[in-house]
């Protein structure tokens, strides 16, 4: 099927001057006041943009898309629609499937459920240990070059708490011109594999809820050791979802040194702080878990500064029944695909911390980047791929769960009125979202 | 009030009315027939995740003295070690005509999701959530305490009974796995409400991150604690679980430090009761190690009030059920 030409006219590239933006053949063809009279325009759909924001599709290096294994809580269709939905033109699936992620075969299995579905770019993060279990390397080479070609390899869910598997596996990515993202969390320090894991922040919250404490101190810990590590074998190390303020301080420290480390962090950290737990609603139970008001200030000065890199969702659906349960027994992780635009705009451009600019740094530029995808997180200009989102920034959105393309209803924002409204997905010249509904995507599937 | 769930929270107003039903329930229970017929009809489900025999057969007798009809639901051996969820029992249970659920459950939590539920219309109180909250438990250490106390200051001529009063100006210390302890929370949070001041006196390692925090004064020393001069002392049990060298070394240094021996009995035997005469009191929500955190002579001794403890929890239960089933403040 051969995709039409579109004219995006009056949309505002980066906030700033309105301008006509020409789409052929997967590429912007001109972006200025003549767009309109360009070559390829004449049969071009016209999408009218005024008041509109024109930025480039977002990346997010951090998802959870459940399949294989978990197609109750989320496939890599629904996944992919929430993405669409959400603005992402890119995203990367964590490995804690069933079977874990740790071979080329179920690698290449996600990369082509990706492809299949295409409504976004899936790539397939690869487990660093085997079955996730922190003993020993999964086939990291075999995964490099498979199909999906991983470059992303993370244990996420569980940290790479052995410091001489996490040294040797930090050297053996070097080989493949990959790079590992850690999940930081001292494994004792938490309790985790016990009868008694750690449920929420510890701090003054959880002495008075009476539920076992997760310390900041169990995440600085592990990325002091780590970002040390990096840089004494001179390998490359990201840090996903970030959480303490303590964690942005050693960040600080390691980058200032030339230390080759890179972060992200959630929205819902920027956005929502352990007070919430005192409602021993599952829905706001996550790992890392929210944290402080000092934690998320300073986690949003961190990424306004640059000390965090990325924006990353940790995109997490479950089942509504791993939440409607004690909060001991309830599963970690929430939603954020659908909600990521909302949540930022909300705590960095409202707030005044960032220009658009920056939010197309930490949300686009950066995480493709670090990834290296030549064709994500590219400038708005001509000759480039068209991964474009047009977001309507005036808009406010109630978070509707039942709304989501997503399986999961967690989303801790739920009922919250938050700003911007997503409005166009563009996946390499492909228009897979017009006026927030979902049309046809790349593999011509619709969403019905 | 339409659940009972925590004392953090709980109104000066709500406290002294329970503590006030509680004496008038307590003077039923000491007549030869001890039964009221205020909950006839009613039913009163003990839904007990956690093994309690002592809290569920007090909440038991409880209900049973309103004349209520009683249901005990243990987890152990039912659909729920089968995989149920609290969601699936509350709805059956509720389905069966529930107008009262006794929750007790390892999960912090579970009555406050119970009641923010709509699984159930029933009353919801809390007997014990993880190491989160126990309010009868605190309250029926309030009554203990409150009645000693106002027998000691009251003069001559005035009532004997407690009522409307409460325990301004009292010193308690709590002794124990503060980290751990439902007990402990719950007492901190009503003590404070009821006016009195509250110390404890435990390791570092069984306190909480964040203590600092709580409207408390801490001491790590046990002799310090008791040199501060408290009328009450209140013994928490340790758990076997905590002895395994991980929270102190061993139950015999435990002992040393932190536990009511029969040297530690003699320092509290000159305490008294505010400026009064009357002895200094000791409590233990039971159940005891004896020889661990309390000696066998203090926990017999003539100042402790650890079966009135239990006397007194049947009559705080028996009046959060009355005011949480009837509406009705009497």
């Amino acid at each position: 099927m051969s995709t039409p030409a579109y004219l995006i006219t009056g949309a505002r590239p980066y906030g700033e001057e309105p301008q006509d933006i020409l789409i052929t053949e997967g590429r912007i063809a001109q972006l200025g006041p003549d767009a309109g009279r360009a070559p390829g325009s004449e049969n071009a759909v016209t999408v009218q943009a005024q008041g509109q924001i024109l930025l480039p599709g977002m990346v997010d290096l951090h998802t959870h898309l459940r399949e294989p294994g978990r197609e109750d809580a989320e496939t890599v269709e629904t996944g992919s629609r929430a993405a669409a939905k959400g603005g992402f033109t890119a995203v990367h699936a964590m490995a804690n499937s069933s079977p874990v992620a740790d071979t080329a075969g179920v690698v290449e299995q996600v990369h082509r459920l990706g492809l299949d579905s295409g409504w976004t770019e899936v790539y397939p993060v690869g487990a660093i240990t085997k079955g996730l279990a922190g003993k020993t390397l999964a086939e990291l080479g075999a995964m490099a070059e498979s199909a999906a070609q991983v470059r992303m390899f993370s244990d996420d869910g569980h940290c790479v708490n052995n410091a001489q598997l996490m040294r040797r596996a930090l050297e053996y990515v070097k080989t493949i011109d990959g790079f590992i993202a850690q999940h930081a969390q001292d494994a004792d320090l938490t309790a985790w594999d016990t009868e008694q894991p750690a449920q929420m922040n510890e701090g003054r919250v959880s002495a008075t809820l009476g539920l076992p404490g997760w310390p900041a101190v169990a995440e600085e810990a592990v990325i002091a050791r780590d970002v040390l590590l990096a840089d004494y074998v001179g390998a490359r190390l990201h840090i996903c979802h970030v959480s303490t303020a303590g964690s942005v301080e050693i960040l600080r420290w390691a980058k200032a040194r030339g230390i080759q480390v890179t972060a992200e962090v959630t929205p819902h950290h920027l956005m929502l702080t352990d007070e919430l737990v005192a409602t021993y609603n599952p829905v706001y139970k996550v790992n890392p878990p929210l944290r402080t008001e000092a934690d998320t200030q300073a986690l949003r000065e961190a990424l306004a500064e640059g000390i965090i890199d990325a924006v990353g969702t940790d995109h997490a659906p479950h089942p509504d029944q791993a939440k409607e349960c004690e909060w001991a027994q309830a599963a970690m992780g929430m939603t954020g695909l659908e909600t990521a635009l909302n949540a930022v705009q909300h705590a960095m451009v409202e707030t005044g911390l960032i220009s658009w600019r920056r939010f197309v740094e930490i949300t686009s530029e950066r995480p493709a980047e670090i990834y290296g995808h030549p064709h994500q997180g590219r400038p708005l200009a001509a000759g480039e791929p068209a991964n474009l989102i047009l977001v309507d920034p005036s808009a406010s959105t109630t978070i509707t769960p039942e709304q989501h393309a997503t399986k999961g209803r967690n989303s801790p924002f739920r009922g919250l009125e938050l700003p911007g409204r997503v409005t166009h997905t563009f996946l390499g010249g492909h228009q897979v979202l017009a006026q927030g509904e979902l049309t046809t995507s790349r593999s011509g599937r619709s969403a019905e | 009030m339409r659940h009972l769930l925590a004392t953090e929270g709980l109104t000066y107003d709500d406290a002294l009315t329970i503590l006030d039903t509680a004496e008038e329930m307590a003077a039923v229970t000491s007549r030869e027939v001890k039964k009221l017929p205020t909950l006839r009809g009613r039913t009163v489900v003990n839904l007990f995740y956690e093994d309690s025999t002592r809290t569920r057969v007090s909440f038991e007798a409880a209900a049973k003295r309103l004349s209520a009809d009683v249901v005990n639901f243990s987890a152990k051996g039912s659909s729920v070690s089968k995989g149920e969820s609290l969601k699936d029992t509350v709805q059956t249970l509720d389905a069966m005509g529930a107008d009262a659920i006794v929750i007790r459950h390892s999960a912090a939590g579970a009555a406050a999701q119970l009641a923010a539920s709509d699984w159930s219309e029933a009353a919801v109180v809390n007997a014990g959530d993880g190491t989160h909250e126990h309010p009868t438990q605190a309250l029926l250490d309030a009554l203990t305490l409150r009645r000693d106390w106002h027998a000691a200051h009251r003069g001559s001529g005035s009532s004997t009974s407690p009522r409307g009063t409460d325990l301004a100006g009292m010193r308690v210390l709590i002794v124990g796995d503060i980290l751990h302890s439902r007990v402990a929370r719950s007492n901190l949070w009503l003590l404070r409400t009821l006016g009195a001041e509250v110390h404890f006196a435990a390791p570092a390692t069984l306190l909480p991150l964040g203590v600092e925090s709580w409207p408390v004064t801490v001491h790590y020393s046990l002799d310090q604690a008791l040199a501060a001069a408290p009328d009450a002392v209140m013994m928490l049990r340790v758990q076997a679980e905590r002895m395994g060298g991980a929270f102190f070394p061993t139950a015999a240094e435990y002992t040393r430090r932190w536990g009511l021996t029969d040297e530690r009995l003699a320092t509290v035997a000159d305490l008294t009761l505010g400026e009064t005469q009357s002895p200094a009191l000791i409590l233990h929500p039971g159940p005891m190690n004896r020889g661990v955190e309390i000696s066998a002579a203090a926990a017999d001794a003539p100042q402790t009030r650890i079966t009135e403890q239990v006397t007194n929890g049947v009559a705080v239960r028996m009046a959060v059920l009355h005011l949480l089933l009837t509406g009705d403040h009497a």
